[in-house]
């Protein structure tokens, strides 16, 4: 639809005229859009900002909502996914609210979309230049869990003090032979800012770096915007001698498209008490099997 | 179920309906907005106060359909409020300035213009009333209109009232803040996020949101023994506060109208090591609407912040902030429920090789 027939829709008495296209008001737009461009302008680096509160609680999105509306425009295509699927509740919620203040169209095929607003997952399918990938995210700073304090977690940034987030991975391996951060893999970005990706998990983190795609990350609840640009170095942090790694797939496959090169949701079978393994990505697994249609 | 299969949209929407259906099932009669603003007037007050929006009807239908849940209702009327633009920004008014209702010293027996108490439940024994429960029967109406009829007569209260706090100042006895004689630019915290150290401004906006279980539970930390708060109610008062803007076109100053608040000044003991001699703080509570027990909880962690080494949770200004934020701190607390799946599977991996290595 058309910016011009949305104005105009705006004169008949419908339920969306109380709200600006939207929802949020121009001059909150205005605003999250400069923030956006700070934080494009220095990747990784958490730029505050005024964040709104939304009609979706706190926690649940906000961020990478107010960074949606305030992009959006009426002819964007939108997707948003939660858990890697369309039709998890979250994402219906947030979709119907989009929707009800844009009437933009939505999709749930990756390719297809403009905008994609996620939740814990990057899609399988390799994102092109032109599209936008919003990420929600639930604690921005990815020196939390060693440094409480969000005056001193702000300094160490300020002064590239890395070392407890080192000394917090060589502990782990020290005491468990292993790095026991799951999601939320601190990444260090274009070699200067640590950054917190958001609970993707470390499946999802090589495809931040030198991507042609435009990452941006809301956190509504600790009011902040961060960004990736496209072609940016992103590096997981790792040692030499015990590299980072992602989650062990290995001889496990997709029980419906077979896919064996996507990130998969592990389930107990409820008649066999198998352990059985899908898609997290469910846009893929269905993109697998039409093709796998196609050609038999 | 809620997991991530089709179908989830059909879902929601019978969720909705079913909470709905709840609130109508018994056939009861609906509640009037108008009963839910004057009968339950201090669950709106609440709901005003920590929504940070100053308005019974529109707290009154939060209220209505959240089915009573505090919390929900400010999220709603916080919601609402970022919808609207921002026109711009009363003028400072002072306190003494306010239609009181209510105003009491815990600090001296006689205070100038008299200790006034007002509406309050605070000498009331908490026997459940088993009258109420006939409150429509026609005999109970009239006993009650009787009783009514018996108060008696009294003068009306004057326009405003000194400030207790004043007669310290006068002495000299109260710790003057440090300033150099030009007020701080305000911050807006709708419209900033918060830095620490924060300005004294945006803290006192911060805590006349937050949610007053959660001041309460600090400002209590504070009192029973982790921290240094002895507090003594300076004054608490409750009333109506002009609200003064400038007329855009004329320039001239306007009353557009009056807000409830309650107001609380502690006062606590200073341990000054300046060599100067001891002098008492002052520590600032206000809330829109009545709510006594978070005026009094809110200044006391005014004061407990201002500690310049803190030594206990309550007097960690970061702390104290960023934690009574009521919505937001509900709204997190809540999004546990959402699905995780894909963050355990992560945490799940990691376990499983660390116990391989570590059996190998």
């Amino acid at each position: 639809m058309k910016l011009a027939e949305w104005t105009e829709r705006q004169t008949g008495e419908t339920r969306r005229a109380v709200y600006s296209f939207a929802f949020i008001d121009e001059g909150a737009k205005r605003e999250i859009r400069r923030k956006t461009l700070k934080a494009v302008a220095i990747p990784g680096y958490q730029v505050p900002f005024g964040s709104r509160e939304m009609p979706v609680a706190r926690g649940w999105g906000t961020g990478g909502i107010q960074l949606t509306l305030s992009l959006i425009g009426p002819d964007d295509i939108l997707k948003i996914i939660d858990q890697g699927s369309d039709d998890s509740v979250n994402a219906v919620n947030i979709r119907k609210f989009v929707r009800s203040v844009t009437d933009v169209e939505t999709t749930t095929e990756t390719a297809a979309a403009t905008l994609i607003q996620t939740r814990h997952r990057i899609p399988e399918e390799p994102m092109r230049d032109g599209q936008i990938l919003v990420f929600q995210v639930p604690i921005p700073e990815p020196l939390r869990d060693v440094e409480p304090s969000e005056a001193e977690t702000r300094r160490m940034h300020a002064e590239a003090d890395y070392s407890r987030m080192w000394l917090h991975l060589y502990e782990d391996i020290v005491k468990y032979k292993e790095i026991t951060i799951g999601s939320r893999y601190p990444l260090m970005v274009n070699d200067r800012h640590l950054m917190d990706p958001s609970p993707i998990p470390r499946w999802d983190c090589p495809k931040l770096h030198q991507s042609e795609t435009l990452y941006l990350f809301g956190a509504g609840r600790e009011k902040r915007i961060y960004a990736i640009p496209p072609w940016t170095e992103v590096e997981p942090l790792g040692f030499e001698d015990h590299p980072f790694r992602v989650e062990n797939f290995e001889g496990k496959t997709c029980r419906f498209c077979g896919a064996d090169n996507a990130f998969l949701d592990e389930m107990k079978d409820e008649e066999t008490g198998e352990t059985v393994y899908s898609c997290s990505d469910t846009a893929y697994c269905l993109k697998v099997l039409n093709e796998k249609g196609a050609d038999s | 179920m809620y997991v991530a299969v089709k179908g989830g949209r059909e879902a929601i929407e019978n969720a909705a309906k079913a909470f709905r259906h709840q609130q109508v099932r018994n056939g009861s009669d609906p509640l009037h907005l108008e009963q839910i603003r004057d009968q339950l007037s201090l669950a709106v007050d609440r709901v005003m106060g920590e929504g940070g929006m100053y308005d019974p009807d529109y707290g009154a239908l939060a209220l209505k359909q959240c089915a009573g849940d505090v919390l929900e209702a400010s999220f709603m009327l916080r919601a609402f409020c970022t919808t609207q633009p921002r026109l711009g920004y009363s003028l400072p008014t002072s306190t003494s300035e306010m239609r009181v209702i209510r105003r009491i010293s815990a600090a001296f027996k006689d205070i100038p213009g008299g200790q006034v108490l007002g509406p309050t439940s605070d000498y009331l024994l908490r026997l459940l009333n088993f009258e109420l429960m006939k409150e429509e029967d026609p005999e109970y109406q009239q006993t009650l209109g009787r009783l009514l009829e018996e108060l008696p007569e009294a003068d009306p209260l004057p326009v405003s009232f000194p400030k207790v706090v004043d007669l310290l100042r006068e002495e000299g006895l109260l710790a003057m803040p440090e300033t150099d004689g030009v007020a701080p630019p305000l911050v807006d915290i709708t419209r900033e996020s918060l830095s620490f150290p924060a300005p004294r401004s945006a803290a006192l906006q911060a805590m006349a949101r937050a949610e007053t279980g959660g001041l309460l539970a600090l400002a209590y930390s504070s009192m029973r023994g982790y921290g240094m708060i002895h507090p003594t109610v300076g004054e608490l008062r409750v009333g109506y506060l002009p609200v003064h803007v400038v007329n855009p076109y004329t320039g001239e100053k306007e009353c557009i109208g009056e807000a409830k608040v309650t107001e609380a000044e502690i006062i606590s003991e200073t341990r000054d090591d300046s060599g100067d001699l001891p002098r008492f703080s002052l520590g600032y509570g206000l809330c829109l609407g009545h709510n006594e027990t978070k005026a009094i909880s809110m200044a006391v962690l005014d004061r407990s912040t201002q500690a310049e080494e803190p030594q206990a949770p309550s007097e960690d200004q970061e702390f104290v902030l960023l934690h009574t934020e009521g919505i937001e701190s509900m709204g997190f607390c809540n999004h546990f429920k959402l699905p995780h799946y894909v963050t355990f599977q992560s945490a799940l991996d990691r376990l499983r090789t660390s116990r391989e290595k570590l059996q190998s």
